[in-house]
């Protein structure tokens, strides 16, 4: 098992190309019939119903958050870190496994410039549309369908980045 | 039971249940947690234009724009049968200054007099939709993730560089709540 991790790693080129630019990725070198998918609509659905009753996809509390008069989604945030780092040490330290049984894998992120560029305009455009990407698409599931407008502006944005990629300071 | 369901949840439930998602992910099959790499899989499977960037095997991603639907469901399940028959709970502080843009409507998340397609053809409503929707796309895949990649997974895996990144968002965004659009709402 571990040595043929090993070995998949190595030559696997379209691995370095999603792992561009990103954090969120399948790590896994198992392949699986379409349906074991289905489980992460599960978990997504959980996820979906925590970001409306919590109101964290609400334009008002982004308002308030950046304006410094509610505590509400730092709470939110903070403690989200605090369960996902707790989480991670345990994983690491257990060697936990996935439910397949193979070794959960975290690759250290170089820091580019992108990180300060990127994400200074990535919070202006946050406090603007009152949303991250994840609340855009919640936002539209409860009916909000004027956000469909800011999603396909958004899959222009990340397009047009793309495109320029090579010319951007990183 | 479904009473209290039906409240605003606290940030105390909330937010671990966000931060559970991690090792949910992680554990469910090697996934590491994040959104906004959905807007790149959508470009790469449907208009990839022989951009380096988006040549790649999105199928590998299918799981992620899954936990997307995933997500649209959750919120349309939320908005349909656990909604909270109160307006939503604010800041006074916040309803007067929105007042003074006329911004009155508390009754959606998401504010229609801001979000509406006829707004699109007014400067404010360009701004905050088009250009806002256009810098979240372009900022967050050019941060490499964005407040679930970053914010959430990066910090958890304590990764300094989604610390700098986060940073960065709330500087962004203190300046935008509190300089920018201040202006852009007189519009």
């Amino acid at each position: 098992m571990e040595n043929s991790t090993i070995v998949n790693t190595a030559f696997d080129t379209d691995h370095e190309v999603r792992a561009q630019d990103t954090i969120c990725i399948n790590e896994s070198h198992l392949t699986h019939k379409w349906y074991h998918n289905i489980k992460y609509i599960l978990v997504g659905i959980l996820f979906g119903i925590a970001f409306v009753k919590a109101e964290i996809i609400s334009w008002f509390r982004i308002q308030e958050m950046f304006r410094l008069q509610s505590f509400h989604m730092f709470g939110v945030i903070g403690s989200a870190v605090i369960v996902g780092a707790v989480s991670v040490w345990l994983i690491k330290r257990y060697n936990v496994k996935t439910i397949y049984g193979e070794h959960i894998e975290f690759h250290p992120k170089k820091f580019n410039k992108g990180q300060i560029y990127g994400g200074l305009l990535f919070g202006l455009g946050w406090a603007m549309t009152g949303a991250c990407p994840g609340p855009l698409f919640a936002q539209l599931g409860t009916g909000a369908t004027a956000v469909i407008a800011v999603i396909l502006s958004a899959i222009a944005g990340t397009w047009i980045y793309g495109y320029f990629r090579e010319k951007l300071p990183h | 039971m479904l009473e209290i369901i039906k409240q605003p949840w606290p940030w105390y439930i909330a937010g671990p249940i966000i931060g559970l998602t991690v090792p949910a992910l992680l554990i469910l099959g090697n996934k590491h947690f994040g959104i906004s790499a959905n807007l790149r899989h959508i470009c790469a499977a449907c208009i990839p234009a022989k951009v380096p960037f988006f040549k790649y095997n999105w199928r590998k991603e299918a799981w992620n724009m899954l936990f997307v639907v995933g997500i649209i469901i959750g919120a349309a399940v939320a908005a349909v049968w656990l909604q909270n028959p109160a307006s939503i709970e604010l800041n006074p502080k916040l309803v007067k200054e929105l007042a003074g843009y006329g911004i009155t409507d508390y009754e959606s998340l998401v504010p229609a007099q801001l979000f509406s397609l006829g707004n699109l053809l007014t400067i404010r409503g360009f701004l905050i939709m088009i250009v806002g929707g256009f810098i979240v796309g372009f900022g967050t895949r050019y941060a490499g993730g964005c407040t679930s990649g970053h914010s959430i997974m990066g910090l958890s895996n304590l990764q300094w560089p989604s610390l700098i990144a986060t940073i960065s968002f709330m500087v962004g965004g203190f300046i935008m709540a509190n300089i920018i659009l201040p202006l852009i709402m007189t519009l």
